[in-house]
C-alpha cells in the first residue's frame, strides 16, 4: 500500500455553485476534473494524505492585509471567505505540526489582489496568501516567510502587499509581462527602498518548458532560498503554465509541475489560476499532492503529453539563463542599493494607476512611505477611483519604531478632509485597525 | 408472519413476527466453524409448532462473508487492472494473480488508449491454468466509461465460475475502492453461494418457498439471488441489523445517538429524523478500503465484559480485551458487569463473586469495594460517550464542496440516546446523568438485532452521469447507456434516476408499494470551451434509504 513519507494536509473546496459569471474561466466547472481525478486515483485514502474542512475567513483576518473600500463585506462573496479560510486552516494545521505539508486546493485565488481594494483584478479579490501569512504571524509568531509564486501571471496583488515587508521574499515566476497581463514583474521591479531586493521577479518567455523552468528554479529560487533561510515557504501553486492552458501560452507540465514542487518543497502551497480544466488541472493537482507527500508521480502524466513537443528553442533557453543571471546579479547588489537610499531619512513618494480588469474601475495612487532606518517605514496611500471613491490608508508595519508608530495615528487623526470618504489606519504593531468617515 | 435471523459473534438470535407482535424469540449459540447448522438450528427451532403457509418472509444477516474477510480465508482471485496515467496500479495489488493491462479511459470517459485482446487472452489461459476460478476486472474510470470492463469479461467469458466488472459494485469514483471492493465480491463469492444453496435447499426442503431475503451493510435488504450476483453487499451486515432495530424506536424528527452494549464491543450509529447515516464510500474492514455501502457505525473495544486492570500508578483501565465472561458468571477476571452486580443494578449471576471481582480492583487502588465499582461503572460509560463524541466530530468534519453546503450543512446534534444489547439497560440511567441526554432502551433489547434484520426493507443505490457534449447518459452500476441530446435537463435526469433505480430495488427484492426513493445528490455544471456552453455536465445519485417495512409499527407498537 502507498504511504505519504510526508504528512500531508489537503483543504478541497471547489466551490461548485460559485462563478464570476456563467462563461467566465473562474467558473463552477473548474475543479470538476480536478475532484475527478483526485477522487478516482484515491487520494485521500492513502495514508498520511488527511482533509481538512476549511474554516471561513473573519473581518479581522482581512484588515491585517488589506484596505477594503467602502468595506470588507462589500467586495468579498462566502466563496472569497472559504476559500481564504482554507489557506488559514492549512496554515495551522501545518504550523500546529499535525501534517508536515499542507495544500489549499481552494478557489477563487487571490495573488492579484493588492493592498487597496476597490474591487476584483485578475479574477481576484482578496490575498489569500497574504492572509493566511498575517494570520500565521499573529497566531504563532512567524517572522521570516518565503513565497514563491508560480502561476503564469505575474503575482502582483501579493508583490503590492509585501513590497516594503524585508521580512517576506516575494519570488514570482511568470510569462514575461510583456505579452500577457497583468503586464508587470520585470526583473528591476525589487521592493521598495526599505525592503529593497526581498522582492524578485524572473520573466521568463513565451513557451518556456521543463528544462526553462526548471533551470529558474535550481539557479534562482533555490539559492535565494537558501540565503533567506524563511520558516515558511509559501507556494502560489497556479497551474497556467501548461502547455494547454487557454490563456497563457507556456510548455510546462504536470511532471514539470511535480519536479518544480519537489524541489522547492514548500511548507503550504496555494492553488492560484489555472484554467485548462480538462487538460492540465486533474493531472497537475494530482502530480503537486504526490509531490509533496514524497509519493512517486512518475506516472502522473497527461493523456496526450509528449515531452519532445514540448521542448524549447535554444534561443529561449540562451534568454533565461540570461534573465537569471540578471536576477542573481540585482539580488547581490540590492543590500548596498538599499543603504544609499536609506541614507538620505526622508520620504518617499511614488504615483500609479492600477487598473481592475475583472470589475472595470480605474485607480490612482499616491503613497509615501518613511525611509526609517530602524525600521521597515511607516507608510500611506491616498488612493482615488473613477468611480469617484477617495481614501487615505495609513500602515504601521508589525516591526514599526515609535516615530514611525506615532507618526501613522498622527497622520490618521489629523487628516480628515472633506473629500476623503474613508481614512483607514491599518496599526499591525499593536495589531489595530480604525476607519474614520470623515464626511459624517 | 416473518422471521429475523442474526447470526452474532457468541449467539444466533432468531425471532418470529406478525402484525400481532413478537410471537417468538430464539437465542442459540453460534459455532463460528459451522455457521450452517447454526442457522439451521436457530431456524428449525423457531420453525417448532409453525405452520411453514404463513411465513411470508425470511431475512437473514450472518457473519460468514465478515469472518471469512477478517480471517483471511479468501478463495483465491484472478485480477485484471486498467489504470493509464496516474499512480501506478502496482501498488494496489492483492494476491498473485493480479495483471495489469494496456487500455486506459480519462476522466470524462473518453478512450484515451484501447486495450489489447491478445494481453487478455494470455491472461485468461495463464489463470486457467492456475486453477483460478473467480476473476474481477477493473479499470481506472471505469464508470464514466465500462466498455473496456465490459470487452474484457466478454473474452473471458465462460472460463471462469465468476466474473465481476468494477462498474458494478458502485458509481462511485475511487480506483483503488474499487479494486478491493471486486477483489472482495470474488473472493467471497464461492462460500457465500454454496452457504446460501445449501440454506434456500433446507428451507424449501421445510416447505418454505417465499423470497429468502439478505441484510446488507447498508441496512437494507437484497434477495438471496441479487445477493450471490453481489456477495460482497453482505459483509459487515452485524452491526446494521442491531441499528434498524433500534430504528422503530427513534423520534421521527432530531438526531439520535444509538449505541449497541455488547460483551466484547460497543457499537455506534446516529439516526437522523429516524434514518440512519451511511458511510460516505464505504466499509473498512481487514485492512480493505471498499467501495461497499454501509451504515455509518464506530465499533470500540468495550463491553460488558471488558476486562478491568489496574496498573502500577493506579490507573484504571477496561478492555480493550475480553478474557473471558464476568466473574459472577465463572470468569476470572472482573468486568464491569461484576461492578453492575456488585451495585445491585443488575440482580443476576453470583454477588460473591462479583465481591470477589470488586475487590481485586479496590485493593489496587486503595479504595473500598462501594467506591471502585462506582469507578469502573461512571468510566464505562465516560468511554462509551468521548467515542460517541469522537465519532459525531469526525462526521460534522466532514469536507463539504458548495457554499451553500458549507453555509447550510446539518451538524450532527443528537437530543437522545438508545442503547440495546445485553448490558445496556443497566447503563442507560449513568449514561443519562453524563449526557444530559433522555436515554432510552430499546425494547426487546436482546433480539433487537433480529427484529432490526426482519423488518428491514430493501435499499439500492445508482449513479447517473449524464454528459451531454458527448450525448451520453449512463447509470454504470446497471450496465445502463443511453445517448441523450442537447436539451436534457437536470429533471429529465432525475426522473431517468429514478426509473432506473425503481426496477433495480423491485429486481432485487423490493416490494413495488415500499419504495421511497431519494435524491442523494445533484449537480449540474454547464461545460464552457472557449466563450460557449457545449454542454452540460450532469451528476444524479438516487437512493432507496435504509427503513422499515410497510406497516411496521402495526408490528412494533405491541413490543413495548
Amino acid at each position: 500500500m502507498i504511504k505519504a513519507t510526508r504528512k500531508t494536509g489537503l483543504v478541497f473546496f471547489p466551490a461548485f455553485d460559485w462563478a464570476i459569471s456563467p462563461t467566465h474561466p473562474e467558473r463552477e466547472e473548474r475543479l470538476l476534473y480536478t475532484r475527478d481525478q483526485v477522487f478516482e486515483e484515491g487520494l485521500f485514502d492513502i495514508e498520511g494524505i488527511i482533509e481538512f474542512k476549511p474554516d471561513m475567513v473573519t473581518r479581522d483576518d482581512i484588515r491585517r492585509v488589506h484596505f477594503c473600500v467602502p468595506d470588507e463585506w462589500s467586495v468579498v462573496t462566502e466563496s472569497h471567505l472559504v476559500s481564504g479560510g482554507g489557506a488559514k486552516t492549512i496554515g495551522s494545521v501545518v504550523m500546529e505540526k499535525k501534517v508536515e505539508k499542507g495544500f489549499a486546493l481552494v478557489r477563487p485565488p487571490g495573488h492579484h489582489a493588492m493592498r487597496v481594494v476597490h474591487g476584483a483584478r485578475g479574477f481576484c479579490n482578496i490575498n489569500i496568501e497574504a492572509i493566511m501569512i498575517e494570520y500565521l504571524r499573529d497566531a504563532y509568531g512567524v517572522e521570516r516567510v518565503a513565497i514563491v509564486d508560480t502561476d503564469c501571471h505575474h503575482g502582483d496583488g501579493t508583490q503590492d502587499i509585501y513590497w516594503h515587508d524585508p521580512d517576506t521574499l516575494f519570488i514570482s515566476l511568470h510569462q514575461d509581462g510583456r505579452t500577457l497581463y497583468p503586464g508587470s514583474g520585470f526583473t528591476h521591479e525589487l521592493g521598495g527602498p526599505t525592503a529593497f531586493g526581498t522582492t524578485i521577479n524572473i520573466p521568463l518567455p513565451p513557451r518556456t518548458s521543463e528544462e526553462g523552468f526548471l533551470y529558474a528554479v535550481d539557479n534562482v529560487i533555490l539559492p535565494l532560498l537558501e540565503e533567506f533561510k524563511p520558516e515558511l515557504i509559501i507556494n502560489s501553486a497556479g497551474q497556467d503554465n501548461h502547455y494547454t492552458d487557454p490563456i497563457t501560452d507556456m510548455q510546462f507540465s504536470a511532471q514539470g509541475y511535480a519536479k518544480l514542487t519537489e524541489k522547492i518543497s514548500p511548507d503550504i502551497a496555494v492553488l492560484e489560476g489555472g484554467y485548462s480544466i480538462e487538460g492540465a488541472l486533474p493531472y497537475v493537482n494530482v502530480g503537486i499532492i504526490l509531490a509533496l507527500a514524497g509519493i512517486d508521480y512518475s506516472s502522473v502524466k497527461e493523456p496526450d503529453y509528449d515531452r519532445n513537443m514540448l521542448k524549447q528553442s535554444r534561443e529561449s533557453m540562451e534568454y533565461i539563463r540570461k534573465t537569471c543571471d540578471q536576477v542573481m546579479e540585482y539580488w547581490e547588489k540590492a543590500p548596498s542599493i538599499k543603504e544609499k537610499m536609506l541614507a538620505s531619512g526622508s520620504i518617499k513618494e511614488r504615483e500609479r494607476t492600477i487598473y481592475y480588469d475583472t470589475d472595470n474601475i480605474l485607480e490612482n495612487q499616491k503613497e509615501q512611505i518613511v525611509l526609517c532606518k530602524d525600521c521597515p517605514g511607516m507608510y500611506s496611500i491616498e488612493s482615488w477611483t473613477d468611480r469617484g471613491k477617495r481614501i487615505l490608508a495609513v500602515h504601521i508595519p508589525r516591526k514599526a519604531c515609535s516615530r514611525c508608530e506615532d507618526l501613522g495615528y498622527k497622520i490618521y487623526e489629523t487628516s480628515a478632509r472633506k473629500n476623503l470618504n474613508l481614512i483607514f489606519l491599518q496599526d499591525r504593531k499593536n495589531k489595530q485597525f480604525f476607519v474614520n468617515e470623515p464626511g459624517k | 408472519m416473518i422471521i429475523g435471523l442474526d447470526v452474532g459473534g457468541t449467539h444466533t438470535d432468531v425471532v418470529l413476527i406478525s402484525s400481532g407482535g413478537l410471537l417468538n424469540q430464539i437465542k442459540v449459540p453460534t459455532n463460528s466453524d459451522d455457521l450452517y447448522n447454526s442457522v439451521l438450528d436457530g431456524l428449525n427451532k423457531i420453525l417448532k409448532n409453525v405452520d411453514v403457509n404463513a411465513i411470508e418472509r425470511i431475512v437473514l444477516s450472518t457473519t460468514l462473508t465478515t469472518n471469512a474477510v477478517v480471517s483471511n480465508t479468501l478463495q483465491p482471485v484472478g485480477l485484471i487492472v486498467s489504470s493509464g496515467p496516474g499512480i501506478n496500479p502496482e501498488h494496489y495489488r492483492i494476491g498473485d494473480h493480479f495483471f495489469c493491462v494496456k487500455g486506459s479511459i480519462d476522466h470524462r470517459g473518453r478512450e484515451v488508449q484501447p486495450i489489447e485482446p491478445l494481453e487478455i487472452e494470455a491472461i485468461a489461459s495463464r489463470m486457467r491454468s492456475e486453477g483460478i476460478k473467480s476473476v474481477g476486472v477493473i479499470g481506472k474510470f471505469s464508470v464514466r466509461n465500462p466498455s473496456h470492463e465490459n470487452k474484457i469479461v466478454k473474452l473471458l467469458d465462460g472460463s471462469f465460475n465468476y466474473v465481476l466488472a468494477g462498474h458494478r459494485v458502485s458509481g462511485n469514483l475511487n480506483f483503488p475502492r474499487r479494486i478491493a471492493t471486486v477483489y472482495l465480491y470474488s473472493a467471497v463469492y464461492e462460500i457465500h453461494k454454496n452457504f446460501f444453496d445449501a440454506v434456500t435447499q433446507s428451507l424449501k426442503s421445510k416447505g418454505i418457498k417465499v423470497p429468502i431475503h439478505i441484510l446488507k451493510a447498508d441496512g437494507g435488504t437484497m434477495s438471496v439471488e441479487t445477493s450471490v450476483q453481489f456477495p460482497g453487499q453482505t459483509i459487515l451486515s452485524g452491526p446494521a441489523a442491531s441499528v434498524m432495530g433500534a430504528v422503530p424506536y427513534a423520534q421521527s424528527s432530531g438526531d439520535s445517538l444509538v449505541m449497541d452494549i455488547g460483551g466484547t464491543t460497543t457499537d455506534m450509529a446516529i439516526l437522523v429524523n429516524k434514518v440512519p447515516l451511511l458511510e460516505p464510500l464505504g466499509i473498512e474492514l481487514g485492512g480493505y478500503k471498499t467501495l461497499i455501502r454501509a451504515l455509518k457505525t464506530k465499533s470500540i473495544p468495550l463491553g460488558g465484559d471488558s476486562a478491568v486492570s489496574v496498573d502500577g500508578n493506579k490507573n484504571l483501565a477496561i478492555g480493550p480485551q475480553r478474557t473471558g465472561p464476568a466473574m459472577a458468571f465463572g470468569g476470572s477476571e472482573p468486568t464491569p458487569t461484576d461492578a453492575l452486580i456488585f451495585l445491585e443494578i443488575m440482580k443476576s449471576g453470583d454477588f460473591n463473586k462479583a465481591k470477589e471481582a470488586m475487590n481485586k480492583v479496590s485493593s489496587k487502588l486503595g479504595c473500598s469495594n462501594m467506591e471502585a465499582a462506582q469507578l469502573v461503572h461512571i468510566k464505562f460509560c465516560e468511554k462509551l460517550l468521548a467515542a460517541a463524541n469522537e465519532m459525531i466530530n469526525e462526521i460534522n468534519k466532514r469536507p463539504v464542496y458548495t457554499v451553500h453546503e458549507f453555509l447550510e450543512g446539518h451538524q450532527v446534534k443528537p437530543s437522545e440516546i438508545l442503547v440495546l444489547g445485553g448490558p445496556a439497560p443497566y447503563f442507560a440511567e449513568q449514561l443519562e446523568k453524563m449526557s444530559g441526554l433522555p436515554v432510552r432502551v430499546v425494547p426487546n433489547w436482546n433480539v433487537a438485532n433480529a427484529l432490526g434484520a426482519a423488518l428491514a426493507r430493501a435499499t439500492s443505490e445508482i449513479t447517473l452521469f449524464v454528459d451531454t457534449e458527448r450525448g451520453i447518459a449512463s447509470a454504470p452500476e446497471e450496465d445502463f447507456y443511453k445517448p441523450v441530446d442537447k436539451e436534457f435537463t437536470l429533471e429529465d435526469a432525475k426522473r431517468l434516476a429514478f426509473s432506473i433505480l425503481r426496477n433495480k430495488v423491485i429486481r432485487e427484492g423490493s416490494a413495488t408499494d415500499e419504495i421511497e426513493m431519494e435524491i442523494l445528490e445533484e449537480q449540474q455544471f454547464n461545460m464552457v470551451r472557449g466563450f460557449y456552453t457545449t454542454g452540460k455536465n450532469i451528476r444524479v445519485k438516487v437512493q432507496v434509504k435504509p427503513g422499515l417495512i410497510k406497516n411496521y409499527d402495526n408490528i412494533t407498537s405491541k413490543f413495548v
